[in-house]
């Protein structure tokens, strides 16, 4: 019989097909063909290169924000600041790939660094109010997005926007600014092997370092930090420049892979889906990048299935609301690990 | 006992953690008597109580009110017959009136509204019926204990309560206070309410009440008309021990003083002393015990000793091997070479999620041993980890396995293991075998005397007369913030005499307890 | 300066803070009762977009904008009862649970009006029904005073009306002192036989339906169609509206005509060159501000405890 260690991945397997069930279902409901829709949707994400490519970049920007929520919530911070470093981020990396003249690869570097810095900083705002004052990050992370997102708006309507273009977009980034694109047929581009690295880093910082043992005792259990002689609110400042860094790098590298100029005239809600990555992940490093991908899959599924079928790709919405509150819910197949736990405790 | 208005008849308790809590516990009540329940901490007062108000529910065994067979399954069900509790933790809502306070869950109404004149009408008259004046108008978080323990015992009233269960009351209060009380429970008495009063202060139980039930491991020890026994009879009954454990100890051999405590006084922010005038000694390979009733400073001595001073204004002087620890945190204190195993092993002494290994490496991955730079030493860690798996017979499926998956027993060789295993030369353990079974409790007691042969200087605070006697090499008593005893050869203190000191019967005189400075 | 001051100081301005000020009101209110209860309702701008377009459809569906704004009201209580379950059953936690709906809000509502319409982008092809606005008999005659508080949508003097129903609801009722009781101390409420979970479901659904209003006076009223994102941060500005208002109805209702103000105002800056993206993130600056200004004396007062500790 199942073993209750294989609980979590019972458990988020059974939320993942319930996710889908209720997928199909809506498909059923809404097609007027639904088994071709629902093929569609499952099937055409993988059918070609340039499918397979679009599940992949759309994957690159998950894995960052993924990776960035995965470490506030491994260290028991709830913030969902993610969003709006990631946006700001953005801006930050675009001004300096607008206005800055440097050679082919220092451009991209120093572009992204600049994202990434800001990122940190910004974020260690809510950290430092929390390390010194235990001011709630959730509700002060929450109006940060609301304010980066305004400031960063500023920026682009008053000293960014390109008034020849007809809509809302910056100037053109330099050319030397752009990541380059790494497969053929694809618009993958350099950020998906800056992600991979970033996420072994990770790992390794998590679990093979001083830090990272820091960082995962105080998410466990902060008194028993203390006791042991961390410093906590050290780790929680550290927790958050490095969030920030990864989220601001995140944004940076989506902007600088794929556009030509900013865009984004709302919050693009890669922070939240952040949110919904890391928790697909249980905030494993590594697991973030199935996550990430597996999210992108559906979505890009639902795209495709909206443009090739009758059904719209908002749907996914649908399904994301319904994973994050059956992955969240505590009691949700308890009674069956209480079950487990009885039975083998007759055992043993 | 004819009219018996309430009857426990052979209640069992035990939880799903395998803990038996009430073991064929006996309890009869009169009407209009207040009647004591006097035990140590974990002798089972609280379960007993927590079943009598409806909050547990008994495995095994009868109540009777009045003669009829009851069930109890919620507080409701205890509040709907005629039961009233008063909490340690008073169920207060601060922000609130006492009126509001008083008629929660039954308020008054008038129309669509709430009846605030109604409420307060309903205060003032149950006030004045039992004669205990308080302001219905006053907020709850403006009043001193003292009152909010009034409104506490109204509010009960007012729910229609004959039987009154107070909890622990005169722990919160002052001396005035209490008189106060006591002088008000009378008043109750009087008016026909019968009383329940959980205590184990005797010179209170003597006081007032007219009859004692003694709880011992479990057990009742006996029911007795106040009037007729001593205080150092009950204090005999309360204080003793069910098996006497023996340990091989090799004779000692002290060293130098690890930890000197001289003349250490903290008063709380209200002024009233938590420790005064506190002076011991621990030298390398002695085993000093501290006994006492819990709540009687230990606590507040522990946190002294632990980094709990920096910042704090106190007197006296704290050294561990001759620095003054008064200024430094717990780091900086672990890093002179001192261990600490916590009371709580959930809340401090461990993190649930976290394996086993993290567990064990909390308070040394620092050390030059397990990293190189800011890379932890990953084989160093897994073989020292199993070692101490294996050496400490803690039983896990692994390592990696989440601390918080083990039985209490196991997680405390733990917490032990990881204290322990660090050559400490000085060892601060609180409760080091607090809800553990038998079995693991025995391992820890010999891996404290491996230690003491090893010359480390161990300071050991417990509650549990067995370990404390048999363990220690010498022995301190607290009471009330003060030492009031010091014995040389602890094995041969009678479990009586312990009683009276404990309980704060007796006291040495000042000479007999500055023998613990020099151990003379 | 004076250019700024002609602007603000008008009838006209003062009416459109009024009107401005309507859907924030609602929300802080909702958001204000399930504080008290003790649960951070963040799903509030997700609540108030549904309600929205159920208000547009159900009012082009049956021809009455009365049984549109049934719909949204209702529509915004089923949403906050959805989460209510999910929360108080499942224990799915609060917050996470508010970000699932705001995410099935802002795509599920699209994904309605697609089927239903053809649109992704608004409801203009459904026939939908706006309130009546209201002149009010006498009051509108009076110079000033007439222009400023008469001829509002039916939903704004509601909102208005609402802040003196939520405080007799919190402050007069047994209602709300159960629900204040359990958001202050859980265990006294349980320890007298009040139900917290039957409170919190109780207070989250009255969230859900203030809320409610809140959306249909988005639809029906401020606008008298359904676009996409409509709601666009108001559910937000609540959340900050209540927070500054420590909790308290009147400071709630206060700190959301100040919001509502700073939203009004964006446009008349614009005159002095201050652009209106930075006049948005007033309210959230504020409630940052506010927050540290609280948690800063909160630690000082947890310290100068903490000086001479030791106590338990």
């Amino acid at each position: 019989m199942f073993k209750v260690k294989y609980f979590e991945v019972i458990r988020t397997s059974a939320v993942i097909v319930i996710a889908l069930a209720i997928a199909f279902l809506i498909i059923s409901l809404v097609s007027d063909q639904p088994v071709t829709t629902i093929g569609i949707f499952l099937l055409e994400p993988l059918s070609t290169k340039g499918h397979i490519g679009n599940v992949i970049e759309m994957a690159i920007p998950l894995m960052f924000t993924g990776l960035s929520v995965s470490l506030l919530f491994r260290a028991n911070m709830f913030n969902l600041g993610a969003e709006g470093i990631f946006y700001f981020s953005g801006v930050v990396a675009s001004v300096l790939a607008i206005h800055l003249t440097l050679n082919g690869w220092m451009h991209p570097l120093v572009a992204i660094a600049g994202g990434s810095i800001v990122g940190a900083l910004l974020s260690a705002i809510p950290g430092i109010l929390k390390a010194k004052w235990n001011a709630n990050e959730l509700v002060t992370s929450l109006m940060f997005n609301n304010i980066l997102f305004g400031v960063g708006l500023y920026l682009l309507n008053y000293h960014l926007r390109d008034a020849k273009a007809f809509a809302n977009v910056s100037f053109k980034f330099q050319e030397t600014a752009h990541l380059s694109k790494i497969v053929p047929g694809t618009r993958i581009h350099t950020g998906l092997i800056i992600v991979l690295v970033l996420i072994v880093v990770a790992h390794l910082f998590l679990y093979k370092t001083k830090w990272g043992y820091e960082l995962r005792m105080t998410g466990a259990n902060r008194e028993f930090a203390r006791y042991s002689g961390i410093k906590t609110a050290k780790v929680i400042i550290l927790v958050h420049l490095i969030a920030g860094f990864m989220a601001g790098m995140g944004g940076s590298v989506e902007v600088l892979g794929m556009y030509n100029r900013f865009q984004w005239s709302s919050l693009p809600g890669y922070g939240l889906d952040g949110a919904l990555v890391a928790m697909l992940a249980k905030n494993n490093p590594l697991a973030v990048i199935a996550s990430a991908l597996f999210l992108a899959y559906i979505r890009i599924g639902a795209d495709l299935m909206a443009r090739l079928s009758d059904v719209p790709s908002e749907m996914i919405s649908i399904i994301q609301a319904v994973i994050i509150l059956l992955i969240s819910a505590e009691q949700f197949l308890k009674f069956w690990k209480n079950r487990m736990l009885l039975k083998e405790a007759k055992e043993a | 006992m004819q009219n018996a208005l309430l009857e426990m008849r052979a209640i069992t308790k035990v939880y799903p953690n395998g803990v038996v809590a009430n073991k064929a516990v006996h309890f009869s009540l009169c009407e209009g008597e207040i009647h004591a329940i006097a035990g140590e901490n974990g002798a089972g007062k609280s379960t007993l109580m927590k079943i009598m108000f409806g909050m547990e529910e008994p495995s095994d065994g009868e109540i009777y009110i009045r003669g009829e067979k009851v069930k109890l399954q919620s507080a409701q069900d205890a509040i709907d017959r005629g039961i009233g509790m008063v909490h340690q933790h008073f169920m207060l809502v601060p922000s609130f009136t006492v009126a509001e306070n008083m008629v929660l869950g039954m308020e008054p109404r008038r129309g669509l509204g709430f009846n605030e004149a109604e409420a307060i009408r309903m205060t003032e008259e149950t006030a004045r019926k039992y004669n205990l004046t308080v302001n219905p108008k006053a907020k709850v978080e403006d009043l001193t204990v003292g009152m909010k323990q009034k409104v506490e015992i109204l509010k009960a009233l007012l729910r229609g309560a004959k039987i009154l269960i107070l909890d622990e009351p005169t722990a919160v209060l002052t001396p005035q206070e209490t008189e106060e009380l006591f002088r008000e429970l009378k008043q109750l008495k009087e008016q026909g309410h019968t009383i329940v009063f959980i205590s184990h202060k005797l010179k209170e139980v003597k006081a007032i009440c007219d009859r004692i039930t003694i709880m011992r491991g479990g057990r009742t020890e006996g029911v007795f008309q106040t009037a007729d026994v001593t205080e150092q009879e009950i204090s005999r009954l309360m204080v003793g021990r069910d098996v006497v454990l023996k340990y091989d100890k090799d004779s000692p051999s002290f060293g130098e003083p690890m930890l000197t405590v001289q003349g250490l006084s903290v008063n709380d922010p209200q002024g009233k002393a938590l420790l005064s005038d506190l002076s011991f000694t621990v030298r390398a390979g002695q085993i000093v015990g501290i006994a006492g009733v819990e709540g009687n400073g230990q606590t507040q001595l522990i946190e002294a000793l632990t980094g709990g001073l920096k910042g704090v204004s106190s007197n006296g002087v704290v050294t561990v091997k001759g620095a003054d620890i008064r200024d430094s945190d717990l780091l900086e204190i672990r890093n002179l070479g001192v261990s600490y195993i916590p009371e709580d092993r959930m809340r401090q002494g461990s993190a649930g999620d976290a394996s086993i290994a993290d567990n064990l490496i909390s308070t040394r991955y620092r050390s030059k041993d397990m990293n190189k730079g800011i890379f932890l030493k990953g084989s160093k860690i897994s073989s020292l980890t199993a070692s101490l798996v294996e050496e400490f017979k803690v039983r896990c499926s692994g390592t990696a396995q989440p601390i918080g998956m083990l039985s209490g027993g196991n997680m405390q060789k733990v917490v032990v293991a990881r204290e322990c295993s660090t050559s400490p030369e000085l060892l601060i353990a609180e409760q080091p075998t607090r809800g553990v079974d038998i079995g693991a409790a025995q391992f820890i007691h010999q891996k404290l005397l491996e230690l003491r042969a090893a010359q480390c200087a161990i300071l050991l605070v417990s509650a549990d007369l067995n370990e404390i006697l048999e363990i220690s090499d010498s022995l301190l008593v607290m009471y009330e913030g003060q030492i009031v005893a010091y014995f040389e050869n602890p094995a041969a203190v009678s479990e009586e005499e312990l009683g009276l000191y404990m309980l704060g019967i007796q006291r040495q005189d000042e000479q007999d307890i500055r023998r613990a400075v020099n151990h003379v | 300066m004076n250019s700024l001051l002609s602007v603000i100081l008008t009838t006209d301005f003062a009416f459109s803070l009024l009107r401005v000020t309507t859907p924030i009101l609602f929300a802080a209110l909702g958001a204000l009762i399930s504080n008290r209860a003790g649960i951070i309702n963040i799903g509030l701008e997700g609540i108030m977009l549904v309600s929205a377009l159920a208000g547009v459809i159900l009012s082009a569906y049956t021809h009455s904008a009365w049984i549109g704004l049934l719909g949204a009201v209702l529509a915004g209580t089923m949403i906050a009862g959805i989460l209510a379950f999910f929360t108080l059953k499942f224990k799915t936690h609060i917050i996470l649970g508010g970000v699932a709906i705001n995410m099935f809000a802002s795509g599920g509502t699209v994904f309605i009006l697609y089927l239903l319409s053809g649109d992704k982008g608004s409801s203009t092809s459904l026939a939908s029904k706006v309130l009546p606005s209201v002149e009010i008999p006498l009051l509108k005659d009076i110079p000033v005073l007439g222009p400023i508080f008469s001829g509002h949508h039916i939903l704004t003097y509601v909102s208005i009306l609402s802040v003196f129903v939520v405080y007799y609801l919190l402050n007069r009722m047994s209602l709300g002192l159960r629900i204040r009781s359990v958001g202050e101390n859980p265990h006294a409420a349980q320890s007298v036989g009040v139900s917290v979970i039957k409170i919190q479901y109780t207070a989250l659904l009255l969230s859900g339906f203030f809320a409610g209003l809140g959306g249909a006076y988005m639809s029906m009223g401020y606008l008298s169609l359904f676009t996409r994102d409509m709601i666009a941060g108001r559910g937000w500005i609540a959340i900050a509206a209540e927070s500054m208002g420590r909790g308290t109805t009147l400071g709630t209702a206060l700190t959301s005509l100040l919001f509502g103000a700073a939203d009004a105002l964006s446009n008349a800056l614009q005159v002095l060159n201050i652009p209106a993206e930075l006049i948005a993130t007033l309210p959230y600056v504020a409630t940052v501000v506010g927050l540290v200004i609280y948690a800063v004396s909160e630690t000082r007062k947890k310290n100068r405890k903490l000086k001479s500790p030791l106590a338990k």
